[in-house]
């Protein structure tokens, strides 16, 4: 279990990180979601122990932050943000350097290498000074020195930021893959992350937790949730039509793009499609939208800086 | 406070060192110029006494230089590179970290002090000198040069650019080294009561280190550069604190 409570940050006069309380369980893949300076990774740097929090505390494990930083380090691995590696050394000096700070020596600690190896595949690159590598190795290698040590919980900051969409492919089905009986936090401004790959997801904006909830029940605040969009010829004469179902509570037409919103009576989906069959229009497309994060995103984050 | 820790941070440390060139650069650069300095300017066969005192003699001039260039990567660089948030969120202390990182660049300055051993060849060949007497001059020499590397280590960790570390460093150590100077003593005498300037003429480390490579092991002399280290390393630790965030 991870838990904040009143998790603060002060940066000189800017508040970072305000009075965050929050509560992870294994088995949670959150994500931190917010706009570029939110507090994203002031949290993790705080919850890692590399920034001492102005006031409040985490527990991760137990083990509190504050009074017993280098236990809670031992329990976690941590991804910082743009996952600096000592680019002198090769991969496989690196990975025997972060096995042996986290107390493995000898059989063991080159066991661990190598398991962390296989399961980011740098086998091939082993032997390769870290500098030459291209960025989606580089961001293994950060990776692999983050499982080392199988944490129960891993702190993963924007872990695809400036991957092509192949290596972000690779690099959630990893995070996919440990997410049982894990703790992973990863902080991401790509919100469809958040739809692929997290269990829960957590809106944060200057410092201030301002949405706490599953993908699905995020996506259910947009307006777009259980809307229905058409394409067709005889645009508007098809919305207004619509429009007069008792289903419809707005129908909207943007670039060639007709929308119905629910009112909330019915079951709208249906209801088109009768009108549709009725009406005879040549229908091109049709998609039961199940809500747009980018939109919840926007309102949650605007309404704040309102 | 773990042994094993250090010992990693080190040992990482140390392969940094040997990982690019700055490692061959140094070490060719320091046994050239200290050749050149103790047979130019030294005078060391000129003289014919067989000492190392034209040797010794300029290694405070040699570190003032070349130990703040050793010196300054040590923070300035991991800041530089965002390489300080891995190293200080692995299970490690800050103070192991801060240790480990000065006793490799120490070991490192150590093993460019001891490939100078040629010159204490040479003056065996040359004559009968005494052996005690050099053997202080070593250890003198390279307890100075912790000296001047702990203020390095504390000011590389003030700012992420090595170059501001470089010269910083640079700085602060001629004021340490000339402290018992007019030059530096000037500063203080308008100013401060007499034992306070007594106080500062004592922290030179020319005066220390010319007693030691005289031969004269003399404890307190010891103690003075074993109490710079150990300032200087607190210091480190709580620049290092103060400045990780920015």
């Amino acid at each position: 279990m991870l838990k904040a409570r009143e998790l603060t940050r002060r940066f000189g006069p800017l508040l970072a990180v305000d009075r965050l309380s929050f509560e992870v369980e294994p088995g949670t893949v959150l994500g931190f979601l917010g706009p570029n300076g939110a507090g994203k990774s002031t949290t993790m740097k705080m919850l890692t122990g590399f920034l001492a929090p102005t006031s409040g505390t985490a527990e991760v494990l137990g083990h509190d932050i504050r009074r017993d930083s280098v236990a809670a380090r031992r329990v976690m691995g941590y991804l910082p943000e743009g996952a600096p590696l000592y680019g002198e050394l090769s991969v496989a000096q690196f990975l025997a350097f972060a096995a042996e700070a986290r107390g493995f020596r000898g059989n063991e600690r080159d066991r661990k290498v190598r398991r962390a190896v296989e399961r980011l595949e740098l086998g091939a690159v082993m032997g390769q000074t870290i500098e030459t590598l291209s960025k989606g190795f580089k961001r293994r290698v950060g990776l692999a020195q983050a499982i080392l040590h199988d944490p129960p919980v891993l702190i993963l900051d924007e872990p695809t930021d400036g991957l092509d969409p192949n290596q972000k492919h690779e690099v959630r089905s990893l995070i996919r893959e440990m997410s049982p009986e894990r703790i992973i936090v990863i902080s991401t401004h790509i919100l469809e992350e958040v739809d692929a790959l997290c269990t829960r997801a957590m809106i944060i904006a200057h410092g201030r937790l301002l949405a706490d909830d599953t993908p699905r029940g995020l996506l259910e605040r947009s307006r777009y949730h259980h809307a229905v969009s058409l394409e067709l010829e005889e645009l508007d004469r098809a919305a207004s039509r619509l429009g007069e179902l008792p289903e419809a509570r707005e129908v909207e037409i943007r670039r060639g793009r007709l929308t119905v919103f629910p009112s909330g009576q019915g079951d709208l989906f249906r209801a088109v499609g009768k009108v549709i069959d009725e009406e005879g229009w040549h229908v091109s497309h049709v998609q039961l939208e199940s809500g747009r994060l980018d939109e919840v995103f926007r309102n949650i984050t605007r309404k704040e800086a309102a | 406070m773990s042994t094993a820790n250090v010992l990693v941070v080190m040992r990482r440390e140390l392969a940094s060192y040997f990982a690019t060139p700055v490692a061959y650069v140094f070490i060719v650069i320091f046994l050239l110029m200290s050749a050149a300095f103790t047979f130019h300017l030294g005078g060391f066969f000129e003289r014919e006494i067989a000492d190392l005192q034209p040797f010794f003699r300029f290694h405070p001039w040699l570190y003032l230089f070349l130990v703040p260039a050793v010196g300054m990567r040590l923070w300035a660089e991991e800041r530089k590179y965002g390489t300080i948030e891995l190293l200080l969120t692995l299970p490690i202390t800050a103070s192991e970290a801060v240790i480990g990182k000065f006793v490799a660049a120490w070991l490192f300055v150590g093993l460019a002090l001891a490939l100078t051993f040629p010159i204490w060849i040479t003056v065996n060949v040359l004559g009968n000198p005494d052996n005690g007497v050099i053997l202080a001059g070593y250890v003198g020499s390279w307890l100075m040069a912790g000296g001047f590397l702990a203020i390095s280590a504390c000011l590389s960790a003030a700012t992420r650019n090595q170059v501001v570390a470089f010269i910083l460093s640079v700085v602060v150590c001629f004021g340490f080294l000339l402290s018992g100077l007019p030059i530096v003593l000037d500063l203080f005498r308008g100013w401060l009561p007499q034992a306070l300037v007594d106080g500062v003429a004592n922290l030179s480390f020319l005066m220390h280190f010319d007693s030691i490579s005289r031969g004269v092991i003399d404890l307190r002399n010891i103690i003075y550069f074993t109490l710079v280290i150990a300032f200087w390393l607190v210091a480190n630790r709580i620049v290092l604190e103060i400045r990780k965030a920015d």
